[in-house]
């Protein structure tokens, strides 16, 4: 049914190691440890064996709190993400190894070390998810403190970026180590590398602002977008205004591959599905959990309210610290006024508010209604590709990998087989520019 | 493991960087530590910094983890240009890949040129340096501590995954640094991974008495060596600490016959072959390398030997086949991995946390 079809636009897929907040089931008899190695071996496996693109970890740098206690509510705890991927290179032969390092708590010539050990261990699967942090909360587990203005984050994100590639590009493979220099705004450094350039020239790159200025970095200078855009409309003008911005940097669109993460459910019937999906839903937002959530978004202590009763009178405090480690809510007013008026019009409790407003699964159906959603997703333009986020460790992929990969594979949308050995290869990414050192 | 026993187990550890600067490194860890382990040594270490071509040591040493079951694994991980939070996470994080095998070799960044890899500050004289690695371990078992054994509770009826009581902010105030708490990783499967200090320089000796697992010393005669010990256990004793949990070993260079060994910067001359008359390296005759060790190790003038090897690939095999061997054969070297843990292999104790209610069993 499909021979007759022109070429389809590929698919790439990477799985996201379930993370410390509410999306992550740990009241399920199926819910494994979030530390142990056997628990990160058995994901990154079944992402092997579905060929995937790559497995991606998340970086803790500071326990999130609340109302100055650590958060208890959710998974808490996790490893520290090189030395994990390093690991899981010994049990993989071709899946990509993403690693999120802050750009604001470690130094160049410290993240191009061990990045570069990291593609040189895997054999050409590094990647490194760019992020920075300016809140001095996580500051404070630092030498340096949280001096970073906020302002300042994509100034050293972006320079940081470019010095670890210069350093990466300062020893060329079975040739001469030269010294390196670099003099600018947030890092004067020199001297020499301990590694050869890495096998990949440069590990893959990831990005995932939102912003004006973060979208504008990936298109300077990431090689894949992690996206928050996983409806269909807000993912076409994501990928729209992104891909728009990259031929001001003499970069091809296929040079930026835009990845939503997501969260699916299957079922045997639709209705199965959508049933799955509610309990899930249920399971995500404990009675204690709603009012947590109400309580980020509010910044105030409402525990005296019953998660089955109505909602609270109360607005917003905007100048809270209630809620410590976490991204703020952008403008908690229209939150709030969104989801009163959600609870007022359904006639729903608190709890089945924040189910309504927040436990949205991304794809919920059959492994074909899904794989037909997943193909359309990518073939209107709203991605490139999905990273998905399951919901349980460590089998949350598994029926994935089982039902739904091979009707992908069917409708000729995701390869059969790894064709190449290194992360870029699987992405299609071309091979960086080698650039002379400055000295 | 019981510290009363009469008879005191020999340790053995075998250093195998420099690795590869590229691809071939993991490949060439894992068979050298395979050799390792089929000899059933106590550790490996896998020296780093800077300065020297190769690759990140724990990185490596990660890399090996699932690739053996036994053997310790101890990465060099500096402390001078580094967090201590990141350094306490990546050497927690290879405890729990390598399933309670992982160890930690102490080391600073000495002098200009590594400081200016860096940019973020002059590296201060050594002493300086030392007095911060003693902060930095010291704050790293805080972390380590940080989380409570039992805090993971997964209490449906409450919702609560963890008992917040059990997890610690550990407010550490050294004299450069201050580290908040708690760890970001759940306590390591051995409490506290090993902590290894190199305690041939002076400046290091303080630290190693104080925080060390295991020290490394160089002597040039048992008698050296015995006093060498007997000074760390009087300087742990006198940091409250039980000297019997301190094992000291003896870092010997070695190599082969006709070929430079191990350059020794303490300028130590070494004891087992290289000083020797016949300037003939220790593993040109294993038996009588295996009967040195038997000596030194019979006589009380150390816990065991960590061997240096001029070139690990070439070396290590020669070690495990003829001095180990030899040790087995008169049953003075164990056989086989009779615990799972590097501190099982040591004969130390896992620890528990400083924060648990006092009474509390481990």
């Amino acid at each position: 049914m499909t021979e007759s079809r022109p070429a389809r636009k590929q698919i790439h897929l990477a799985a996201h190691f379930p993370g410390v907040n509410s999306t992550t089931v740990w009241a399920d008899p199926r819910s494994g440890s979030q530390i142990d190695f056997s628990s990160f071996e058995h994901l990154a496996r079944t992402a092997e064996r579905g060929l995937f693109d790559f497995f991606f970890l998340a970086e803790g740098l500071r326990l999130r709190e609340h109302a100055g206690r650590v958060h208890d509510l959710d998974v808490v705890g996790r490893p520290e993400s090189i030395t994990v991927l390093n690991a899981l290179a010994a049990v993989t032969d071709r899946l990509g190894l993403a690693a999120t390092v802050n750009a604001t708590f470690n130094e160049p010539y410290e993240l191009a070390r061990r990045l570069a050990s990291l593609d040189h261990l895997s054999g050409g699967r590094a990647a490194w998810n760019v992020v920075t942090s300016s809140d001095a909360f996580t500051g404070e587990n630092f030498r340096r403190g949280g001096f970073l203005d906020r302002a300042d984050r994509y100034t050293r994100a972006a320079e940081a970026l470019a010095t670890v590639r210069e350093l990466w590009d300062s020893w060329p493979a079975g040739g001469e180590r030269r010294r390196f220099a670099h003099d600018g705004p947030q890092f004067r450094i020199e001297g020499e590398v301990t590694v050869e350039r890495p096998p990949q020239g440069h590990p893959v790159v990831i990005q995932a602002g939102d912003s004006a200025e973060g979208r504008e970095f990936a298109a300077s200078a990431a090689d894949v977008i992690f996206s928050r855009h996983s409806e269909p409309e807000a993912g076409r003008a994501f990928y729209a205004d992104v891909k728009g911005r990259l031929a001001r940097y003499g970069r091809r669109p296929e040079e930026l591959k835009i990845l939503p993460a997501v969260t699916y459910v299957l079922g045997d019937t639709e209705a199965e599905a959508r049933e799955r999906a509610a309990l899930i839903s249920r399971q995500q937002v404990s009675p204690q959990n709603a009012i947590l959530t109400l309580e980020q978004v509010w910044g105030r202590d409402l525990s005296a309210y019953d998660p089955d009763g109505p909602f609270p009178e109360t607005d917003p405090d905007p100048e809270s610290t209630l809620v410590q480690g976490r991204v703020r809510v952008a403008d908690p007013f229209a939150v709030a006024a969104r989801w009163r008026a959600l609870s007022e019009a359904k006639g729903l409790s608190i709890r089945e508010t924040v189910i309504e407003a927040t436990g949205r699964h991304s794809f919920v159906g059959t492994p074909a209604s899904v794989a037909a959603a997943l193909e359309e997703h990518v073939a209107t333009g709203a991605a490139d590709g999905f990273i998905l986020v399951p919901h349980l460790t460590p089998g949350g992929l598994d029926d994935f990998v089982d039902r739904v990969v091979p009707l992908l594979q069917e409708r000729g949308v995701f390869r059969t087989e790894y064709t190449g050995t290194t992360l870029r290869s699987h992405l299609g990414l071309p091979a960086p520019v080698w650039k002379a050192g400055t000295p | 493991m019981t510290r009363a026993h009469p008879y005191r187990p020999l340790h053995l550890a075998a250093e195998i960087a420099p690795g590869a600067v590229g691809t071939r490194a993991a490949a060439d860890a894992v068979a050298l530590a395979r050799i390792g382990e089929e000899a059933g040594l106590d550790f490996l270490t896998h020296d780093d910094s800077f300065s020297r071509p190769g690759l990140d040591a724990l990185a490596v040493l990660s890399r090996v983890a699932p690739a053996t079951r036994s053997i310790g694994l101890v990465p060099t991980v500096t402390t001078t240009h580094t967090e201590p939070f990141h350094v306490q996470a990546a050497v927690a994080t290879l405890d729990w890949v390598s399933r309670g095998r992982a160890g930690w070799r102490v080391e600073v960044s000495r002098g200009a040129a590594e400081a200016a890899l860096f940019g973020r500050r002059a590296a201060p004289p050594t002493a300086a340096l030392w007095q911060e690695a003693g902060e930095v371990a010291e704050v790293a078992r805080r972390l380590w501590d940080s989380w409570e054994d039992d805090a993971e509770i997964r209490d449906v009826p409450t919702g609560r995954f963890i008992d917040r009581d059990k997890l610690h902010h550990v407010d550490f105030q050294g004299s450069v640094f201050s580290v908040k708490g708690p760890s970001i990783v759940p306590r390591p499967p051995q409490g506290h991974p090993v902590v290894v200090v190199d305690a041939t320089r002076p400046e290091a000796r303080e630290t190693a008495a104080r925080h060390a697992d295991v020290a490394l010393i160089r002597a040039a005669s048992p008698e050296e060596a015995a006093g060498l010990r007997a000074e760390l256990h009087r300087a742990a004793r006198a940091h409250g600490r039980d000297p019997e949990l301190l094992r000291v070993l003896l870092s010997v260079p070695a190599g082969l016959p006709g070929l430079p060994g191990h350059s020794d910067p303490s300028g130590h001359s070494d004891p087992f072959g290289h000083s020797g008359p016949s300037g003939d390296s220790d593993l040109a005759d294993p038996a009588a390398l295996a009967e040195r060790i038997a000596a030194w190790h019979g006589g009380g003038a150390v816990d065991g030997l960590h061997l240096v090897p001029a070139d690990p690939a070439r070396d290590l095999p020669r070690f495990a086949a003829g001095t180990v061997a030899a040790l087995r054969g008169r049953g003075l070297f164990r056989t086989a991995y009779a615990g799972t843990t590097l501190r099982d292999h040591l004969g130390l104790p896992r620890p528990v946390s400083q924060y648990a209610p006092k009474g509390a069993d481990a």
